[in-house]
């Protein structure tokens, strides 16, 4: 588990880098569901898989993110490109909040692709 | 009724032209003309990654699995060579005539060259075949002279310096990039070359390219030689509209792109154009203006597929506020809106020494474009705020 920081220090709607392995963008969204949280955490790879840019530098709507560089949409919650120009989806990566600490699980899986994810969640 | 459409041009304007009649709704019968023996690929990395080898050639292709929906007719390698408006037919190289209700052009550019016969050693860089070549040559040690100081010079530039190459630019402006960022921004990006140890010349035009069979040196107007074994020529594009000749189709005597309404129709019912080679009425500049900007390839389809449907709606974000971006050395530039001389500009954020810095361009006290230097995530917001400004109602 990688420590990110606290909670509190991520605005709503902002994203933070963290230099883990690969880089790895982590979003803190307006919750979208009454469970109690105003916010959800969602961690991806920070690097666009479509050309070198960082998406934590990205536009954040709703859980989507908006590749600084070229505007390629990924899903936060699946790491899926809605469309051009990117062809490959980012990891997504479990986080955890505890006691108002976020934490990063290291990445050790494979990169993603549209096969390993649950059909359901394939466009 | 349109039942088939015919799209020349199987670059990013082309490919994004068939994906988007197939998003809205067209099942018709769909060709794609293209004169390059390749698949689609995305030209941006051939001065860059793909020129420094740290992108492969499959990393460029456009097309995924997912296109094979798309279903479309391929004719690659073939080139169109005109234009029958009244029988609504492409003509190819070879005599074959495709007819069809609708006609997309989006036959792109081509970069401008040296006029006469040059020698070997001498590159433009348009296509991946151009790219390959120049990589083969880009040696370390080799001494590369880049005639043009623009985006694709300055990116050349700074790859093959990173590659071990000798570099001199040769820039016959007082100021490179002076065009599309203004002198102010256009002498913070010069400043690049010299960070980087790339000697930068302004001011000067070249006489000719001096060698016999292969190139040994580019001759200065001022009479200076500049050593070379290889060189660039990186002067800007030409829209491929010579096939158009004799079609009746305006061409915008200005960029030379074929004139077409907000809504990229052509004067002529069922042939509309788009991307590089198209020149669009756009609000901002008041008349026809042609761009060279991928977004504006990738983004302005759309409108045109709405067109050709018979659904067209408001010109997009894009479409008001173009962007473009340009990777140098190991900045990032980024740039958008549009900009005229006499336009005031501000550094509003960070730091130009440093090389990270976001600069806003006012006409009359209202924001028109916006320049990021290694700072995109303000950049995006400033450009998500022009878009806003342009498209909202007068």
């Amino acid at each position: 588990m990688i420590p990110v920081g606290a909670l509190a220090d991520i605005p709503i709607g902002e994203a933070i880098r963290v230099e883990a392995d690969v880089p790895i963008a982590v979003f803190r969204v307006a919750a979208e569901d009454s469970d109690g949280a105003d916010s959800t955490v969602y961690a991806i790879d920070d690097t666009c898989t479509h050309q070198k840019a960082s998406l934590a530098d990205g536009w954040l709507d709703g859980c989507k993110v908006e590749c600084p560089l070229h505007s390629a949409c990924f899903d936060l919650r699946t790491g899926l490109p809605d469309g051009p120009p990117a062809k490959v989806p980012v990891r997504t990566h479990r986080v955890v909040v505890v006691d108002g600490m976020v934490y990063l699980q290291v990445p050790t899986s494979v990169p993603a692709t549209v096969e390993s994810l649950p059909e359901e969640e394939v466009a | 009724m349109t039942t088939s459409v015919t799209v020349v041009g199987a670059s990013l304007a082309g490919v994004s032209t068939a994906r988007a009649l197939r998003e809205q709704g067209f099942d018709g019968r769909l060709t794609l003309v293209g004169d390059e023996p390749h698949p689609p690929y995305d030209r941006p990395p051939l001065s860059k990654d793909y020129l420094a080898g740290t992108a492969e050639r499959a990393e460029l292709d456009l097309l995924t699995s997912a296109d094979d929906a798309l279903e479309v007719d391929w004719r690659l390698g073939c080139t169109a060579v005109g234009l029958d408006t009244a029988g609504r037919a492409v003509l190819l190289a070879g005599g074959e005539r495709l007819v069809s209700d609708a006609v997309v052009i989006a036959t792109g550019a081509r970069a401008r060259r040296l006029p006469g016969p040059t020698p070997a050693g001498v590159h433009t860089v348009r296509t991946v075949d151009d790219a390959t070549a120049l990589r083969a040559e880009l040696v370390p040690g080799a001494r590369l002279v880049l005639i043009g100081g623009g985006f694709i010079g300055a990116e050349i530039a700074s790859t093959a310096r990173a590659l071990g190459v000798d570099v001199v630019v040769v820039e016959a402006l007082a100021t490179p990039l002076a065009g599309p960022l203004g002198a102010d921004i256009g002498r913070v990006c010069a400043g690049l070359h010299a960070d980087n140890g790339v000697r930068l010349l302004t001011g000067v035009g070249v006489e000719r390219v001096l060698g016999d069979g292969r190139v040994r040196a580019v001759r200065l107007v001022d009479g200076r030689e500049l050593p070379a074994d290889v060189v660039v020529v990186g002067i800007g594009a030409t829209p491929c509209v010579d096939w158009l000749a004799g079609s009746g189709l305006a061409i915008d005597p200005v960029g030379g792109g074929v004139r077409t309404d907000a809504h990229c129709a052509t004067d002529v019912a069922g042939v509309l154009a788009v991307g590089d080679c198209a020149s669009p009425y756009r609000r901002y500049a008041g008349g026809g203006l042609r761009l060279e900007h991928w977004t504006n390839a990738l983004k302005q389809p759309a409108t045109a597929a709405a067109t050709l449907l018979g659904r067209p709606g408001a010109p997009s974000p894009d479409h008001e506020v173009p962007y473009f971006w340009s990777d140098q050395y190991d900045s990032r530039l980024q740039f958008a809106g549009h900009r005229v001389d006499g336009d005031q500009v501000e550094i509003v954020e960070g730091d130009v020494e440093a090389r990270n810095f976001l600069a806003v361009y006012r006409r009359n006290g209202e924001p028109v474009a916006v320049f990021a230097m290694n700072r995109p995530r303000p950049f995006g917001r400033w450009r998500r705020d022009l878009a806003g400004r342009a498209t909202a109602p007068v």
